[in-house]
Formats: structure tokens, C-alpha cells, sequence
């Protein structure tokens, strides 16, 4: 089976996705010939042209109400934003509108339109480069929130929320681009909504998404060589929630630990504490705690390893739940 | 008014000839002008007073503005699409909405205005200051990715113009050569900010930065503006090249019914404006002209009073919707969380009906 990376899967996924539906267009700073910094678009607009894969402006608002305006001209617009700190200016355009256009046409007016939001820490880049704003996102009903953590699910959840009727902010972990995954590219994969169980496991779950996915297994191994068997769950759509999986796995173990990079105040681990005190209260063995940023400003890059849940903040964290 | 602001009707009512030959209206046309500006102004007036007895939750008059309201949306064709802001009673009466839903939006009883934004040509009622040129501008772009003819129009006042989202959207249509028209109605004030302290330019003149044609137009003289913005929608039709128009008008109403203009505003503000009311100038020029008699105005008339009390049998005492609206279009469909919110509250709806 052949190998890719992640940002190989994903250009992979707009590619078939323009060559299947000619209503999808791509848009954004520099995604035409440089390909997008991070080069998700690489040879698109030479294979699509420049009328279906085209450079904008530098404006992320306007990025994102041109693409709403695009889909109530029949189009399905994937736009990119090229950094999550970027996204903020085009906030009230996506909770305002693109959010709400359905609920607010009595569901008349579908707005089937994705917004790539390369994010996350740990590649040593600039101030603005690195930030984990997935809870503004999830906290605004209207928007599906998807977080792949491999190639594979990243080629078949790009698939799906380009089909999808509704808006989904796309989360690409920008640290696992290079990441790689033998497998066969296929959109027959999950639907949107669906967490899955990485690695199988009894003592305790560790929750993550994006990038932390693959800590959390670096850490079950390493719990593993000690005799803990260790539950990773991916959540891979934080909106919406697979509460299912989540009950069904923390009912399992009795023990959780939520592992994301976000700062801990209000982060998106808070709603999945919530979500197992309802759900799994009966079951639990010790308190669930989260390890995450700290409730700082995202640091420079030299103090990043201090910032992100390390394998040893994950490791600390899995023993206090299991002593208790 | 600054000398390069078209008219062409004076405030006596008084039209120059050639200029107004030059629009090619009809006589008919020309009465239909009038018609809409008065179905505006009864609507506009009964909606004020349905908000004072309660029966709107808040309304924003667009009394004064009628000229430039129906001036613009005649010049429209059609297949035409709008992005209105939320003061646009008028082009919502020139384009044949149901004013009675569109008033829904007012009263409360749900969001957006129309039911059918794409279908109707007329996309919701937007209240962030602003915000809806951008969809403006987006819509353009893709018909005329379609290689379609249609024009976008999009409205927003003096205040809008000082939001970074309205330099965006004209930005992106210059650079895109997008199909659309972007229509500033400056009446002077946001909510208590004189215009003057929006900006310390001119608003028509910010179209040379995007690279298109900017024009001033007296906004209370329906034909002036309907011959600017026919020229713009034209423009933008043929030669994919978008336009800014500003219609200098007046608010003569508060911004909202919730708002007390007494506060930043005296009658000596008001009064120079008042003389120039866009309906009696018109109402001059067609009686001067010949175009319309005294059967006709009556006609007009009761015509206006019928429309509001239209508005106001399908406002008054309208229920709520159902509850389950509440979650009913938020997505295509409803994921498990949003379906356990909502039995949770018709549970809690039904027990209160029982009780």
C-alpha cells in the first residue's frame, strides 16, 4: 500500500474533489500558483485554471462572505484560511451568517461551504502561527467542526465536508502535514460525527484530537511497556459530538484524561468533562482532568515544549487518574 | 449639495427635460414610480405604529428615503438579486415580497425577513453594519462565473462605509471585476453619529481607490436615482464592472423605534429636509407634467391604505412559531445533541400546556 502524508492526502482530496463536482471552486491567499504555504494546493489552479482555483485578496473576512455569497450563487467554495490567528478577522462573517443563513432562511438556503483552518503549535513558527481556536468554532451552532488526525481520515473527512450542506470549518493539524500513513485513499470511510478508537484499551481513555492524537499514542505505548492499557479515542468531529463513542469508551475504562494544545479555561476539554459527568458519573473511578496549553498567550516558539502536553504532562496526568 | 450630484428633478419639482427624456421611462413607468414610493411610506408609517401598540418588537423607519429605495430597485430587473440591509422597506416593495413576512422579522416571530432568499432575489435582512456587501460581491463573482447576466445589488448606509467588511467587498469586486452595485444611502446619521463623523472624505469619491465609477445622487429625486443606478446595473450587466452610488438622503425618523433622536437632533436639523420630501417633489412633477390626475392619486392612496392594512392583519396578534422551530434549521440534520436539547424543551412545552 502506498504512503503519504497528510498534506498529500488532503491536496489528493481537493483534487478529486474539483475533478467530480465542477461547483467546487478553491479560494485564498496564495493557494493559486505558490500552491498555499503549506502546499495543500499544489497544482490545482494549473490542473482546475484560475476561474476554480483562484488567489484572493488579502482580507479573511472578505475570504469568508465572498464564499457565502458564492454558495447562494450555486457554488461550493472551499476557502483557506492560511493560519488559524488569521481567521479571526472573518469571525463575525462565520458566526453572523455562515452559521446562521440556514436557521435564519427557515432552512431554504443551505450553506455548503468549507473553511481549511491550517492550526496548532509545535513547528517552531512565529507569533500568530500556532494557536488552537477550535472552541470559538464549536461554541457557535450552525458550523460542523472537523479535526483529522491522519492522512486517511483527512482525505475522507475533506471528501465529506466539501459534500456536506452545511458549513464545516476543517481543522488541518498542521504539525502531522508530514505525517505519514500507509493506506488506500478511499471517502468510503466514516461519516462526519464518528470518533474512533485508535488504539483499544481497559484501564483508562485518553481523549484528543488534531495533533495530540498522535501524543496520546506515543504515550499509550509507552504506558503499555508498564502494563497500562491505555484507550486513545480521536474525536475527529468535535461538532458533531460522537457522544456515544465517548460514553461507550469511558464507561469501559472508568478513568479519562483529555489531552488538547488549546489553553485548559473554557477549552473544548471542559465540554467533554461535562459530557462524561452526564454520561458516565456512574462508572467513573477517578475525577477526569485535562492537559492542555496553559492559559497563556501562545509563547514564543523556543518555550512551545513547555506550552503543548508533552508525553510526560499525559504520562503524569494518566497516573493520578489510575491511583486514585 | 456639492455641484457634481445628479438631479434632475429640483426640489420645486421642476425636471430637466433632456435629462429625464433620457431615462426612457414611460408614462406608466413613471406613475409606477410614484406608486411604490407611496405603498413604501403607508407600510412604513403603519409598521412605526404597530411597533408603538406593541405588535412589533422594534422597527427602523425608512421614512425620507422612499426616492432612493425605489428608485434603485426599479432599475433592477427581474432575475436581479439584492443584499438589503435592514431599513429597506422599499426595495422590499418594488421587488413584490410579502410584506406581511417580511415584517415577521420585526416583530419577532423569526429571523431573516424572507423565506426564500435565493428564490425571491432578495437575501436576508442584515444587521451587523456592513457585513452583507461581502455576500454581494461573492454572489456576483459566482454568476458571473456562470457566465450568467445577473446584477447584485447590495445596500448599506453612511455608517456602513466607515466598516472595514464594505472596503473589502468593493475591493474584491474591482479586483474580481464583479457584476455589482454597490448602493450607499447616506442619510446622515448612524443612529446619533452625524455623517460627518463617519468619515472625512467623500463616500462616492472612495470608488476611484478600487479601480471603478463612484456617483453622487440627490436620493430624494426617484428619477435621478433611478438614472444612476440603471447606468450602474447596466454597467455592471455589459461590462462586469461595478459602481458605487451614493444617494444622499435623510433619515427623517429615528434610527429605530427604540431610539430617541430628540437627544442628538432638533427640529432645525429636520426642517431643510423636510422641504425636500421625495414623494410631494414627485407628486409636483407628475401634476406639473400631466402625467397623473387627481383619479389616479386617489387610487394610489387607497391602494397604500389597503397594503398597510394588510401588514397590519397579518401582524397583529400573530401567534409564535412552534417550538420545535427552535431546532429545526440549524443543520440539514439534526445530530444527537441538538436532538436530546429539543425533547428536553418540548417535554418542558408540553407539560406546560398540560398544566
Amino acid at each position: 500500500m502506498p504512503e503519504m502524508t497528510m498534506a498529500q492526502a488532503l491536496n489528493r482530496a481537493l483534487r478529486d474533489a474539483l475533478s467530480s463536482d465542477d461547483r467546487v471552486l478553491i479560494l485564498g491567499e496564495d493557494v493559486g500558483k505558490l500552491g498555499g504555504v503549506f502546499r495543500i494546493t499544489d497544482g490545482l489552479q494549473a490542473e482546475f485554471g484560475e476561474e476554480r482555483v483562484f488567489d484572493t485578496p488579502l482580507a479573511e473576512s472578505a475570504i469568508a462572505g465572498v464564499s457565502l455569497g458564492l454558495t447562494q450563487a450555486g457554488w461550493k467554495p472551499v476557502c483557506e484560511m492560511q493560519f488559524e490567528a488569521f481567521s479571526y478577522p472573518a469571525l463575525d462573517e462565520v458566526i453572523s451568517h455562515i452559521a446562521k443563513y440556514r436557521y435564519r432562511s427557515k432552512g431554504t438556503t443551505s450553506v455548503p461551504m468549507v473553511m481549511r483552518i491550517p492550526f496548532g503549535g509545535g513547528i517552531g513558527a512565529a507569533e500568530h502561527h500556532s494557536e488552537s481556536p477550535e472552541t470559538y468554532y464549536a461554541h457557535t451552532a450552525g458550523l460542523k467542526v472537523v479535526v483529522p488526525s491522519s492522512p486517511m481520515d483527512a482525505y475522507n473527512l475533506l471528501i465529506r465536508s466539501i459534500q456536506d450542506p452545511d458549513p464545516v470549518i476543517f481543522f488541518e493539524p498542521k504539525s502531522r502535514y508530514w505525517s505519514k500513513e500507509d493506506g488506500e485513499l478511499s471517502a468510503d470511510g466514516d461519516p462526519i460525527g464518528r470518533a474512533r478508537v485508535v488504539t483499544p484499551g481497559e484501564h483508562v481513555t485518553l481523549i484528543a484530537w488534531g495533533a495530540m492524537v498522535a501524543r496520546c499514542r506515543e504515550a499509550a505505548e509507552a504506558a503499555g511497556e508498564d502494563g497500562v492499557d491505555v484507550e486513545v479515542l480521536d474525536l475527529r468531529s468535535l461538532v458533531p459530538l460522537d457522544l456515544e463513542a465517548l460514553a461507550a469508551s469511558v464507561q469501559k475504562t472508568g478513568r479519562a484524561v483529555v489531552v488538547h494544545e488549546a489553553p485548559m479555561t473554557a477549552g473544548f476539554g471542559a465540554e467533554i468533562v461535562a459530557r462524561i459527568m452526564e454520561e458516565c458519573f456512574d462508572h467513573l473511578e477517578a475525577p477526569v482532568l485535562r492537559v492542555t496549553g496553559y492559559d497563556t498567550p501562545y509563547p514564543p516558539a523556543t518555550l512551545e515544549e513547555h506550552y503543548l502536553p508533552s508525553m510526560n504532562r499525559i504520562m503524569l496526568a494518566m497516573d493520578k487518574v489510575l491511583s486514585h | 449639495m456639492a455641484d457634481e450630484t445628479v438631479r434632475i428633478l429640483a426640489p420645486d419639482g421642476q425636471a430637466d427635460k433632456e435629462a429625464r427624456k433620457q431615462l426612457g421611462l414611460e408614462d406608466e413607468h413613471l406613475r409606477e414610480l410614484f406608486r411604490h414610493m407611496v405603498l413604501t411610506r403607508h407600510v412604513d408609517l403603519e409598521c412605526t405604529a404597530l411597533q408603538r401598540q406593541g405588535e412589533l418588537a422594534v422597527y427602523p423607519p425608512a421614512i425620507g428615503q422612499e426616492a432612493a429605495q425605489v428608485g434603485s430597485a426599479t432599475a433592477l430587473a427581474d432575475g436581479d438579486m439584492v443584499y438589503p440591509s435592514y431599513r429597506e422597506v422599499g426595495v422590499a416593495v418594488v421587488r413584490g415580497l410579502d410584506i406581511v413576512e417580511y415584517m415577521h422579522f420585526h416583530r419577532g416571530t423569526w429571523h431573516g425577513g424572507v423565506n426564500d432568499p435565493v428564490g425571491s432575489g432578495f437575501g436576508l435582512i442584515s444587521v451587523p453594519v456592513g457585513s452583507q456587501p461581502l455576500h454581494a460581491t461573492g454572489h456576483a463573482m459566482g454568476t458571473k462565473l456562470d457566465g450568467k447576466d445577473t446584477v447584485t445589488i447590495t445596500y448599506f448606509g453612511d455608517g456602513a462605509t466607515s466598516q472595514g467588511d464594505v472596503h473589502e467587498a468593493m475591493n474584491f469586486a474591482g479586483v474580481f471585476g464583479a457584476p455589482v452595485v454597490f448602493f450607499c444611502q447616506n442619510n446622515h446619521w448612524a443612529i446619533s453619529v452625524p455623517f460627518e463623523k463617519q468619515t472625512a472624505g467623500r463616500i462616492f469619491r472612495k470608488a476611484e481607490g478600487y479601480g471603478f465609477p463612484g456617483v453622487r445622487v440627490d436620493g430624494n429625486d426617484v428619477l435621478a436615482v433611478y438614472g444612476v443606478t440603471k447606468e450602474a446595473v447596466e454597467r455592471a450587466r455589459n461590462e462586469h464592472q461595478p459602481t458605487l452610488i451614493e444617494a444622499v438622503t435623510y433619515r427623517m425618523g429615528p434610527h429605530s423605534t427604540a431610539d430617541d433622536a430628540s437627544r442628538y437632533r432638533t427640529t432645525d436639523d429636520t426642517a431643510p429636509w423636510e422641504a425636500l420630501d421625495p414623494i410631494a417633489r414627485y407628486r409636483t412633477f407628475l401634476e406639473v407634467e400631466g402625467l397623473a390626475d387627481q383619479p389616479f392619486f386617489l387610487e394610489v392612496e387607497a391602494e397604500g391604505k389597503d397594503l398597510a392594512a394588510t401588514v397590519r392583519a397579518g401582524i397583529q396578534g400573530a401567534p409564535p412559531r412552534p417550538v420545535q422551530d427552535l431546532f429545526r434549521w440549524i443543520f440539514a440534520d439534526v445530530p444527537p445533541h441538538l436532538a436530546r436539547q429539543r425533547d428536553e424543551v418540548l417535554g418542558l412545552a408540553e407539560e406546560a400546556d398540560d398544566a
